[in-house]
Parts: C-alpha cells; sequence; structure tokens
C-alpha cells in the first residue's frame, strides 16, 4: 500500500482546469509540483478555487483539462492504494453519530481491510498508535460529539495518521482551534515531514505559515506561484493573491517605529498576522529550526 | 357536444365543489409559498398525517371535527418542536415519529368506534359530496387563514428569508413560527373535505414549488401560485366529473403537470439568464 | 381475560403467518432504520412509500408480481427527484414533496378507476393478515436480501453515512454505496407495505432507528437494538390486532411511537430525565452557573 522505494513521493499538477456543471470555472491551468518531506501551505482567499484544488487533488472532481498525479500514478489508482488522507474541517460530519473516538479512526484502516472490513491486528496496532500520537488514547470510547473542538480535529488528524496516507490533506486545520492544540498538530506534522510525507495545509491563516511550512502554493483562481516560502512569501506575491483583500499595516510608517525604533509589538486576536521585516525578510517564531531545514535540504541536494 | 362539455356546470353539487376547490387551492397555495422557502414542506405532510385522531376524538366527543383536527395537528407541530429541542435525534426523524405515530392512534381509534365516520372521506376528501354547511364552514376557515396571511404577508417572509434578522428586529419569532403553524392547521381542516388529509399535502407544496420555478419576487410567487392552484383545481375537478375518477388526485395530478411544465419553461433558458450568477462552490 | 382468550391467536394459521411474517418484516426495517435516520433520509423514506402506490396498482392489474411494481415505481420515483433537483434551484424537501405527492395520487386515480381490482384499504392501511402465500414468498426473499447485504456492507454503509468525502478518499464506491441504500431502502418498503401499508411504512422505517439511537452510542449497538425493537413491536402489534378486528399497521405503529416516547423520556443517557439530573448535578457542582 506504500509506494514503490524506487518511486519517489511526488505530486503534481499539470494545467488542472475545473468546471463545474453549471458552466463555473473555478480554476484555470493551475500547475505545481511538489516532492515528499514537505509542509506545503495553500494559500488564498475564499473563492479563490482552494477548496477546487483540494478536490480535484482527492478526486471528487474530474478536471475538465489537465492531470493531477500522485507518484506518477492518477488519483485514482492512488486513491486505492490508500496513499491520500485527508482531515477536513470539523463542520463536515454530524458530531452526533453514534460512533466513538476509536470507530472513527478504524475508518481510515477501510482501505486495507477486506470486504467486510474486519479489523486485524495489524489495523488495531496502527490505530493504537495514532491515537497515542495524537493524545486521544484515553479518551477512545468516547462518543465523538463528547470532545472539545481541538480533540476533535485531532480525532481526524489520528485518522489520517492510521490511514498511513503518503499525502495528507488538512482542511483550514487550525480554525476553532486553541493554541495548544494548533502546537500540538504543528508538532505532529513535522513530525511526519521528517517521515518522508507530503503534507499539504489550506490555511488563510498566514502569519502560521512561514512557521512551520517551507513550501508554500498561492492560488487565485490559478496557481500564481509555488515553491520555498521564503521566495513565494513576499509581500508583492500576496498582493497579487490576495487583492484588496489583505489588510495592510505599513509599521514602518506607523507610530510606533518613531518612538520605540526596533521594539515592535503586534497584538491580534484570532489569526496571527504575517510580519515582513526590510526587503520581504521574513518573520519567523522558530528562525533556528527553519534554517536547520534549509540546511539540510541544501546538504541533501548536493 | 357543447351542451356535454357544459355539463359539469349544470349541477348544483358541481358549481358548490368548484367554490370550495377553489378557496381551498387558494389558501394552500398562498401557504405553500412560505413551507417551501421556510423548508417546512415535511411540516405540510405532518401536520396533516396527524389530524386524523383529533378528528375521530371530536367525533367521539361530540364536538365539531374541525376542533378536533386542529387541537391534534397542533399537536403535532408544538410536540415535534419540544422534542426536537430535548433530543439529539434530527428534526425530520422527529417529525416522522410523532406524524406517524398520532396517525397511527387515529387508525386505531377508528376500527375501535362504530361510526358514521368515512375513513376514505377524511382520507381522500369527497368534493363532489360537499353540503351547503360544509362549504360554508370551508369557506369561513380558507377565507379567514387567506385574511390573516395576507395580511401579515410581508412579516412572515422575513421570519421565513431570515429567522434571526427577525428576532434581532424584535419580532416575536416564535410567536410567528407558531401563527404559521396554527393557520396551516387550520387550512388542512378546510381541505378535509375537499381532498382529504392525505392529498392536501399536495396542495401544500406544489404550488409553490412552481411559482418558484417561474418568478423571481415574492409577490408575484404568491400571485402565480394562487392562480396556478385555482386554475388546476378546476381543472381536475373538471376532469374528474367526467373520467369517474378520484376529484383528489385529478387535482394533485394538473398541479404537478402544471410543476412539470414550469420545469420545462425554466429549464427552456429564458429564465435560466435571469438567474443570479452560481455561487463559488470553494 | 383467560389464558384460552390471549392464546387464541395462535390456533388460527392466518394469525401465524401474519405474526411470524411481520416479526421479520419489523427485524428487517429496524435494522435499515439504524441507517435512514443518521443518512437523514426520513423524508425520503416517507416519499418512497407513497411512490410506490402507482407501481402497486399497475402490477395488480397486469397481474404481475407486486413487489416488482413497487419496486420500479419506487425506483422511478427516486430517479424523478434527483433529476429535478439537480434541475432546479428548489429546496430538496420541496421537490421530494412534489414528486411523492404526483406518483401517490396517480396511484390514487388507479385505485379511483378500477375500484374492482384494486382494494383501496389494503395498497394504504395493509393487510397482512390476509397475505397470499406468494407474496409471503416474495417478502421472505426480499428480507434475506436485505439482511445479507447489511451484513456484509454494514461498514462501508456506516462510513458513507458518516463522513461521504472520507469514504471517496479510500477510494470506495460512493455512488454504488448511495445506491445500494436507495435499493435496500425500496426493497423495505414493498415488504413493509404489506404489513402495514403505504401511510405508515415510514413509521416502520424510521422510529426503531431512532428509538435505538436514544438508548446506545455505539452503531453497531443500534442496529441490534433497532432491529430487535421493529421485531418485537410488529410481533406484539400483529397479535394485538387480533383483538381490535384488524388495523394492524395501526397498532405496530402505535407501539413503535410508545417505544420511541419510553426511550425519550427514561433513556439512560440521552433520555429527558437523565439530561435534567445531569443538568442537576452540574448546578450543584458549579452553583455560580446559571442554569
Amino acid at each position: 500500500m506504500t509506494p514503490a522505494p524506487d518511486r519517489p513521493l511526488t505530486l503534481a499538477a499539470r494545467g488542472v482546469t475545473v468546471t463545474y456543471p453549471n458552466g463555473h470555472v473555478a480554476l484555470t491551468d493551475a500547475t505545481f509540483a511538489l516532492g515528499g518531506g514537505t509542509i506545503c501551505a495553500l494559500v488564498g482567499v475564499n473563492g479563490s478555487g482552494k477548496s477546487t484544488l483540494f478536490k480535484a487533488l482527492m478526486g471528487f472532481v474530474v478536471p475538465s483539462a489537465g492531470a493531477v498525479t500522485i507518484s506518477d500514478e492518477p488519483v485514482r489508482t492512488a486513491q486505492r492504494r490508500g496513499w491520500v488522507a485527508y482531515v477536513p474541517q470539523a463542520e463536515e460530519v454530524d458530531w452526533t453519530f453514534p460512533v466513538n473516538v476509536h470507530d472513527v479512526v478504524m475508518m481510515g484502516r477501510y482501505g486495507y481491510m477486506n470486504f467486510l472490513r474486519i479489523p486485524r491486528a495489524a489495523d488495531r496496532d496502527a490505530v493504537a498508535d495514532a491515537l497515542r500520537r495524537v493524545g486521544l488514547w484515553d479518551l477512545r470510547d468516547r462518543q465523538i460529539g463528547e470532545l472539545s473542538g481541538g480533540q476533535k480535529k485531532r480525532v481526524f488528524v489520528a485518522r489520517a495518521l492510521a490511514q498511513q496516507g503518503r499525502v495528507i490533506l488538512l482542511d483550514e486545520p487550525f480554525t476553532g482551534v486553541d493554541v495548544k492544540t494548533e502546537e500540538a498538530i504543528v508538532a505532529l506534522l513535522r513530525e511526519l515531514r521528517a517521515e518522508g510525507r507530503l503534507i499539504l495545509v489550506s490555511t488563510h491563516n498566514l502569519g502560521s505559515v512561514p512557521e512551520f511550512c517551507d513550501q508554500v502554493v498561492l492560488i487565485n483562481r490559478t496557481v500564481l506561484a509555488c515553491g520555498p516560502t521564503s521566495e513565494v512569501f513576499t509581500a508583492d506575491n500576496l498582493q497579487r493573491a490576495f487583492g484588496g483583500a489583505l489588510r495592510h499595516f505599513d509599521l514602518s510608517r506607523s507610530t510606533v517605529e518613531e518612538h520605540d525604533g526596533r521594539q515592535v509589538t503586534v497584538l491580534t486576536d484570532d489569526e496571527r498576522p504575517l510580519v515582513l521585516g526590510q526587503g520581504g525578510h521574513l518573520e519567523y517564531r522558530d528562525r533556528s529550526a527553519h534554517e536547520k531545514l534549509v540546511a539540510d535540504r541544501e546538504a541533501g541536494k548536493t | 357536444m357543447n351542451v356535454s362539455l357544459l355539463e359539469p356546470f349544470r349541477h348544483e353539487f358541481m358549481l358548490q365543489a368548484f367554490a370550495a376547490g377553489g378557496l381551498v387551492a387558494a389558501v394552500c397555495a398562498v401557504l405553500s409559498c412560505y413551507l417551501v422557502l421556510r423548508g417546512w414542506s415535511l411540516m405540510g405532510d405532518a401536520v396533516s398525517h396527524a389530524v386524523l385522531p383529533g378528528i375521530v376524538l371530536a367525533y367521539l366527543a361530540g364536538l365539531p371535527l374541525g376542533v378536533g383536527a386542529f387541537a391534534s395537528g397542533l399537536l403535532c407541530a408544538t410536540g415535534t418542536g419540544w422534542i426536537k429541542r430535548h433530543t439529539r435525534v434530527k428534526e425530520d426523524t422527529v417529525m416522522g415519529v410523532v406524524f406517524t405515530g398520532l396517525f397511527a392512534l387515529g387508525l386505531v381509534l377508528h376500527v375501535r368506534t362504530p361510526s358514521e365516520l368515512h375513513l376514505d372521506h377524511i382520507l381522500f376528501g369527497n368534493l363532489l359530496g360537499i353540503e351547503p354547511g360544509q362549504l360554508r364552514e370551508t369557506t369561513i376557515l380558507a377565507g379567514g387563514v387567506l385574511a390573516v396571511v395576507l395580511a401579515l404577508r410581508r412579516t412572515l417572509l422575513l421570519a421565513a428569508f431570515d429567522p434571526s434578522h427577525t428576532r434581532v428586529l424584535g419580532f416575536p419569532l416564535r410567536a410567528l413560527d407558531t401563527l404559521l403553524l396554527a393557520l396551516l392547521a387550520l387550512a388542512i381542516v378546510a381541505s378535509i373535505q375537499a381532498v382529504g388529509i392525505v392529498l392536501v399535502i399536495a396542495m401544500l407544496i406544489t404550488p409553490g414549488a412552481t411559482a418558484f420555478l417561474l418568478v423571481r419576487r415574492f409577490d408575484a410567487m404568491l400571485a402565480v401560485a394562487t392562480g396556478g392552484a385555482v386554475v388546476s383545481t378546476f381543472i381536475g375537478i373538471y376532469v374528474s366529473f367526467f373520467a369517474d375518477a378520484s376529484t383528489a388526485a385529478c387535482i394533485v395530478l394538473v398541479q404537478a403537470l402544471g410543476f412539470v411544465a414550469a420545469l420545462t419553461l425554466s429549464a427552456g433558458g429564458r429564465l435560466r439568464r435571469r438567474a443570479a450568477p452560481p455561487a463559488d462552490p470553494a | 381475560m383467560s389464558l384460552d382468550l390471549l392464546l387464541q391467536p395462535f390456533s388460527y394459521d392466518y394469525m401465524l403467518t401474519a405474526l411470524w411474517v411481520s416479526t421479520l418484516i419489523g427485524a428487517v426495517c429496524g435494522l435499515l432504520s439504524g441507517f435512514i435516520t443518521l443518512k437523514g433520509w426520513s423524508l425520503m423514506g416517507d416519499a418512497l412509500s407513497h411512490a410506490v402506490v402507482p407501481g402497486v396498482g399497475l402490477a395488480h392489474l397486469a397481474g404481475l408480481p407486486l413487489s416488482l411494481g413497487a419496486f420500479t415505481s419506487g425506483l422511478l420515483a427516486a430517479a424523478a427527484m434527483s433529476f429535478v433537483k439537480l434541475k432546479t434551484p428548489v429546496r430538496e424537501d420541496a421537490v421530494i414533496g412534489v414528486v411523492f405527492t404526483a406518483f401517490f395520487a396517480f396511484g390514487i386515480l388507479l385505485i379511483s378507476l378500477f375500484p374492482a381490482q384494486l382494494d383501496l384499504k389494503s395498497i394504504i392501511f395493509g393487510n397482512i393478515l390476509a397475505i397470499a402465500p406468494g407474496d409471503v414468498a416474495q417478502l421472505v426473499a426480499i428480507s434475506v436480501l436485505c439482511v445479507a447485504v447489511l451484513a456484509l456492507q454494514w461498514r462501508d454503509l456506516l462510513l458513507f453515512s458518516f463522513d461521504p468525502n472520507q469514504a471517496r478518499t479510500l477510494g470506495l464506491p460512493v455512488r454504488r454505496l448511495h445506491l445500494t441504500l436507495l435499493l435496500l431502502l425500496s426493497a423495505t418498503t414493498v415488504a413493509a407495505l404489506q404489513a402495514v401499508g403505504a401511510i405508515l411504512v415510514v413509521a416502520m422505517l424510521i422510529t426503531p432507528g431512532a428509538t435505538a439511537y436514544l438508548l446506545t452510542d455505539r452503531f453497531g449497538r443500534m442496529l441490534v437494538l433497532g432491529s430487535a425493537l421493529g421485531a418485537f413491536t410488529a410481533f406484539a402489534g400483529a397479535y394485538a390486532s387480533y383483538f381490535l378486528d384488524g388495523a394492524t399497521g395501526g397498532c405496530i405503529v402505535v407501539l413503535q411511537t410508545l417505544g420511541f416516547l419510553l426511550a425519550f423520556v427514561f433513556g439512560p443517557k440521552h433520555g429527558l430525565l437523565a439530561a435534567r439530573r445531569a443538568r442537576r448535578r452540574l448546578c450543584l457542582v458549579a452553583p455560580a452557573v446559571a442554569p
């Protein structure tokens, strides 16, 4: 159920155009390519075609032109082999369903089971391991509606882990989630990256992107830019992706600078702001980790 | 030939049937616009089935049947709402459980009651056999409901379109909902004689859905629904006279044909272009 | 009432048949009702049960098996609904309402045109007490088929009901699962039609499931419980109807509704009283928090 070792993990979209039955063209000629061991952010405003691209990657919509391939296989094959795991937004399911945490995570293993979906020891082990990794093992017998918002999110992450997907898609994983859960999920995503998986996170929370994503795909009806965060995440590109939808607060012209020199504090309630330094220099909260990753990747290349 | 085509209009009972049918169709059509927009189509279904035990009990107690029907119809609507608020079961399921339970209770009660109550007439109406007294009753009920709905049509529309905004504006939303349910129950009571409780559901959904396909303004929707429903009812009654078939079924089928016609018309493109650009599914 | 009188129903062949056939139908409908309630298809069940009536009428007139006619007309209605839903901006519940009432009206029209051949009462209210041996065989076949399909596919159907997107990413045949559930619904509707009639079929298809849903948090248990409830109420209702001169459907559904109300009030965790107790406990622990 895993890609052959001689076939490296890749995710590629080539000229993907999606037209809905009502004639609406949601995405035009989207092209990008990603490799394993990556956390990539998919960034765009609402209505930019972000969800459509997600759906195309998951095989929910068939592109009217172009194609998506995963390790050079079409999405359909990748699906059957259990390569693609999906972490949905919490609103997408009915939380009053009479299933417990363990049941939901076990659903991630269906692809590995026989026709009757009777779990084997390997399935139970994978589920137990996933539940322990997200810290929900003690809550495994809870009905899912009795969980907190952050715990609900972690159930889905655990399901993706149990599925052992090579490509993990997360749809707005940090909305309605407390800071602690966010940090736990980010830590987990870093572990998964270290294991060589490809993680694609759709988000409109710009501030958290440089912190844990090493690549970015910027979209607005098509792919505007794709590449390492430090190259793609520039004020120019973001302006193109967001147009007027982005609130711009230029600190260099603020009174704060005049009074306090370099001492700048930015407080926001909900979403983390993106802070750009001089010349578009990205502000990282955890700089060393990022630089280590960049260095490692350079070393790997040469 | 001409003589025989005009035959239905020569009978007193047919003229009464046209009058009663037209009135009932108009009332149901007006209400259907609200039900369709509010997403309450199933509510008409539920309330109409639920009136059965009320009718049987009212008969046993010697009360006017309409009173019993109204009471049990309202009991179904409010009971569903109350149970929904106190349980995690989905609303449509609760409604299904409650109305089938009440209907079944009515059946069992009816079997145990040696009575003159004709189950067939309650279920499928007896428009051609309507008596002057019943026509008067229907006229008063239907006229009353129609007057109230038309007088409050803008407020009811607001409640159907945007419930939370209605509350923000300080309107008593719960009271408005209850009022709409009470009007619905009354309209169903008025329709029992004409089309029966099983097929009144169609009259409470189809005209509104048809008009929704054809026009974009609510006032126009009310007018189209009412006009269409009254005309289809006349045609249905007229056809049933010659076909010697169930009047209620004929009325409902003519209304359904109207819906199909509207569907073809609106799919023909004229309205497609006028439709708002499709929302981004993203 | 003497014991003799209580045992009297069992001394008639037609009652024995009615009892075991009702129990079987109750069990199968109860099993499926778990999926119907959770999938939010209650209205669909109601709609299909009305929509099969013209098929039953036509099959009867043509001398074909009733199940065949009912099944065909149910599926036609389902296809009409999805077609109209695709083509119009009308809300789904309204579309379902328009289609099923039209089908039902056509059925009533047929019955009124051929009163000699078609018995209104047995179609609308069922007539299990006078069921023909051929119909019994059909019912058994339908039941066995449904139970077999559910036994083999219930986990897939569970995932499909709970999270269709996940089912798709795993490569499950979502469209086929949808169709499977629809076919099962139509088939059980045809079966239940004989027992309780067109109007009350929907109760058989949702009430046991809704009741079981109030009693447990596990899906597997919910299915078993729903099936048991359906079987028991159908048996008891058919038995009671012996003493009530018919109205088998009414008796069965009244019992099922009573069961739901009992679970609603006394359910161990999700019941009205349990919720009240839990709230009171919460108030005792944290008196500062207003209830």
